[in-house]
């Protein structure tokens, strides 16, 4: 049995969902219909799509909107929102010592391998400093929960976390689609993200920056499967949206071709990997990134956020070690619990993983995207025996964990309302000696009745996502 | 602002424009095909001259009539001069330059592109063709509006003003150019109905034929259409006006940047020729010589503009 956020046992709408629920039971459904065409209508008109990947006609895609919002109480989200800001002080101190003295290393609490084998470890981040001391500005903290008090963390996304523009568009349209909802039932707002997106970006403007910060947002461009986001970020920040090749060094500075010539940039946020950030610092044959930005910012002529080698923090064999490394750098037990979690690695836990593979679910160390993952128990006899032969053969490369019982929230299906299983990632902003959390994030919802997956490029859907105010 | 983002907001102008010009050019020559279909072929080879794209035209069909010709202007994706690929090319401008645009003039580029897309998805049966020709203009119209009302007056303005007007005016000139043999004194037979069928084509695909009855009381002679068309101070696409406007919009710029460009002097220096002559003047030196030299102006303007605000180096 699953645990169901809106309805308990008996059918009785739980608390935070009491007046949404009143509201709803009274809906016609052609009229709720008539609605979800109108959202979809929304979406396509704002142009918030994405490109998949393996589609050899890169189509632009609706990410499927369920209008039945996720409603999440005061009470739940500040004990939520403790959790995650531990966590990400810890990511942050984390990352700061594997770079500088590695404390927690010859303290013998993750080992040396950990980071020797990290594709996302960078060498050339040794010993740099980054502005304000911040590596994480922005973090995705993937959520789920399994019973009325049980949340886990599911994996941290401190790399590129994606997905904020739904968190403000899916509110747009439900405040454009029921505006007397939201005079009845009082929702936190989630409209300043994009202000205190670039609040939090400035404090972290480097030293070179005299004068108010300029920023920018680094995109691959126009082809990139979240160029939407990008481009919607940039101008609800009201920053300049640029790619590589708008930028050069210029005077020490990273700079952008501007109409009245090259223009210095103080802090840029960039939403290209690591890997393609600079050809001549990483990977020679990137046409994104800007040759000879890694030296700039070495000498603190500008800020890189995320800043390069975040994506350690990302990797899921890490990921188990989270607790500990919570509790070395802040002294105290992590809040928020992890999903427990096998290490393929390790030989003990390997021959569990074999044995008990149906009942599994087995994740890439370093995918992302709910690509290349086994989800034992919706898998047949045969992607179970194919998967068992990947990971023998590489077993480093893998991590499991039980499957979990995902609550779930209704949908508006062809049949009318009915359980899907979710999971929440909030934004999470850090500056020098500040965390700022949105209240609110993304709701993800896997729309095929039984599946696990939320992934959107797996056919997973959004809902809007309802922090009630205290 | 980014030179990049210049640059594409400039062309997302000139391909709206563009595509409402195109529709404009299929309107009047469906209109003259209707009125005499005797020598219809030959409007449609004026059409696909004025049109700017006979080199491609001719590269797939052997035959101008008029079926292929309005697929060809209004829906072939092989076509880069086709409505549908112009307004594609708009709409990817419009991403490109998504942070220079409010959401309202995104929004209407990205519906007038979904709903073209649609509607020119099939070969346009004549009979549906006026509605079709509408829809394209309004969707031209709609985002012109929303960004009237909600555009900023600074340089991100002056970019997108300058698009529409190079555009706009290299529009009427090519109009004027193609036709200009009916323009001429000497084979102006005043009065015949055939001629006024070819003056009001003019106008029409200028959208000028209600214009130009207010202005001169219905006297319809070539000189008058031309005059209209190349000098008149209030007629919004005549090449005076457009270089008038060129000229405003570079100061604008000279201004909010401190600093003027030689693109200013330029358009300045087509503004003052245009101003110097009189229609008798163009006609006695030969018009298409005068429309030809005007066009090569044009270009050069545009490329000095790309060139001065630093669109792509």
């Amino acid at each position: 049995m699953f645990f169901d956020e809106m309805l308990d046992e008996n059918g009785v709408a739980r608390e935070p969902y009491k007046d949404y629920h009143a509201w709803l039971k009274d809906r016609d459904r052609g009229m709720l219909r008539k609605k979800s065409r109108e959202a979809e209508a929304f979406f396509r008109r704002t142009g918030i799509t994405f490109n998949v990947y393996s589609e050899a006609e890169a189509d632009e895609r609706l990410i499927p909107f369920d209008q039945i919002p996720r409603i999440i109480s005061a009470r739940e989200w500040a004990k939520l929102t403790k959790g995650i800001e531990q966590r990400v002080q810890a990511l942050n101190a984390f990352l700061y010592d594997i770079y500088h003295d590695q404390d927690i290393i010859r303290a013998g609490r993750v080992p040396q391998s950990l980071i020797a084998n990290n594709e996302a470890f960078l060498p050339q981040m040794i010993g740099v400093d980054p502005p304000g001391g911040v590596y994480t500005h922005i973090v995705g903290v993937d959520l789920v929960r399994t019973g009325q008090d049980e949340f886990f963390v599911l994996e941290d996304n401190a790399r590129t976390p994606s997905g904020v523009s739904y968190m403000l568009e899916n509110r747009e349209t439900m405040l454009h689609m029921y505006p007397e909802l939201f005079s009845n039932i009082r929702v936190e707002s989630v409209s300043d993200y994009p202000l205190n997106l670039r609040r939090s970006l400035a404090r972290c403007a480097p030293k070179a920056c005299t004068d108010k910060p300029v920023i920018a947002v680094l995109t691959p461009g126009l082809h990139n499967s979240a160029y939407y986001e990008h481009a919607f970020l940039a101008e609800q920040m009201g920053v300049e949206l640029v790619e590589g090749h708008d930028l050069r060094i210029v005077d020490g500075r990273v700079a952008m071709r501007t109409t009245r010539g090259y223009m210095p940039i103080d802090v840029i946020y960039r939403r290209v990997d690591d890997d393609f950030l600079d050809p001549l610092n990483f990977n020679p044959d990137s046409m994104l990134g800007v040759p000879g930005i890694f030296d700039i910012y070495r000498a603190g002529g500008i800020t890189i956020a995320n800043a390069p080698g975040t994506g350690i923090s990302d990797d899921k064999a890490l990921y188990s070690y989270m607790p500990d490394i919570v509790e070395f750098y802040t002294g105290k037990p992590a809040i928020l619990q992890n999903v427990p979690t096998w290490r393929c690695s390790e030989a003990d836990s390997l021959s569990h993983v074999l044995d008990n593979l149906e009942d599994l679910v087995v994740k890439e160390v370093h995918g992302s995207g709910g690509y290349g993952m086994l989800v034992g128990p919706a898998a047949s006899k045969k992607e179970v025996a194919a998967f068992r032969e990947k990971l023998k053969a590489n077993p480093a490369g893998y991590i499991a964990q039980p499957t979990l019982a995902l609550s779930t929230v209704p949908v508006l299906a062809k049949s009318g309302l009915a359980p899907r299983h979710v999971d929440l990632r909030p934004y999470v902003l850090v500056s020098p000696d500040r965390v700022d959390i949105t209240p609110g994030g993304l709701t993800r919802v896997a729309m095929k009745e039984g599946s696990l997956v939320v992934n959107s490029s797996q056919g997973g859907g959004t809902k809007d996502t309802w922090i009630l105010e205290d | 602002m980014l030179g990049k983002t210049a640059n594409a907001l400039y062309w997302m102008f000139r391909q709206l424009e563009r595509s409402e010009n195109t529709a404009r050019l299929v309107e009047a020559g469906f209109r003259m095909a209707l009125t005499r279909a005797a020598s219809g072929q030959n409007e449609w080879t004026s059409i696909v001259l004025t049109a700017g794209c006979d080199h491609a035209y001719r590269e797939s069909h052997d035959e101008y009539d008029a079926d292929r010709v309005i697929d060809f202007l209004l829906r072939d994706a092989d076509n880069p001069a086709s409505v549908l690929s112009v307004f594609k090319s708009a709409r990817s401008n419009a991403r490109m330059a998504r942070t220079a645009l409010t959401r309202e003039v995104w929004e209407s580029v990205n519906e007038g592109w979904l709903v073209l897309k649609d509607l020119l998805a099939k070969p346009v049966n004549q009979s549906e063709l006026p509605n079709v020709l509408a829809t394209i203009r309004q969707r031209s119209a709609m985002v012109r509006g929303a960004w009237h009302g909600t555009a900023l007056r600074n340089d991100i303005y002056s970019f997108a003003q300058l698009g529409t007007r190079l555009e706009r005016a290299d529009n009427t000139a090519r109009i004027l150019d193609v036709k200009y043999y009916v323009l001429l004194p000497a084979t102006a037979y005043v009065g015949s109905s055939l001629d006024n069928v070819q003056w009001e084509s003019i106008l029409r695909s200028a959208s000028a034929a209600r214009a130009f009855n207010w202005q001169y009381g219905g006297e319809t002679t070539p000189m008058k259409i031309a005059d209209f068309l190349i000098l008149d101070s209030q007629m919004p696409r005549s090449l005076y006006y457009c270089c008038n406007d060129y000229v405003r919009s570079l100061d604008e710029l000279a201004t909010i940047y401190g600093e003027e460009k030689p693109s200013a002097d330029m358009a300045r220096g087509m503004r003052d020729s245009v101003k110097a002559q009189t229609i008798e003047m163009i006609f006695r030196s030969g018009l298409h010589e005068y429309l030809t030299d005007f066009l090569a102006q044009n270009n050069a303007l545009g490329g000095q503009i790309e060139t001065d605000y630093r669109f792509n180096v």
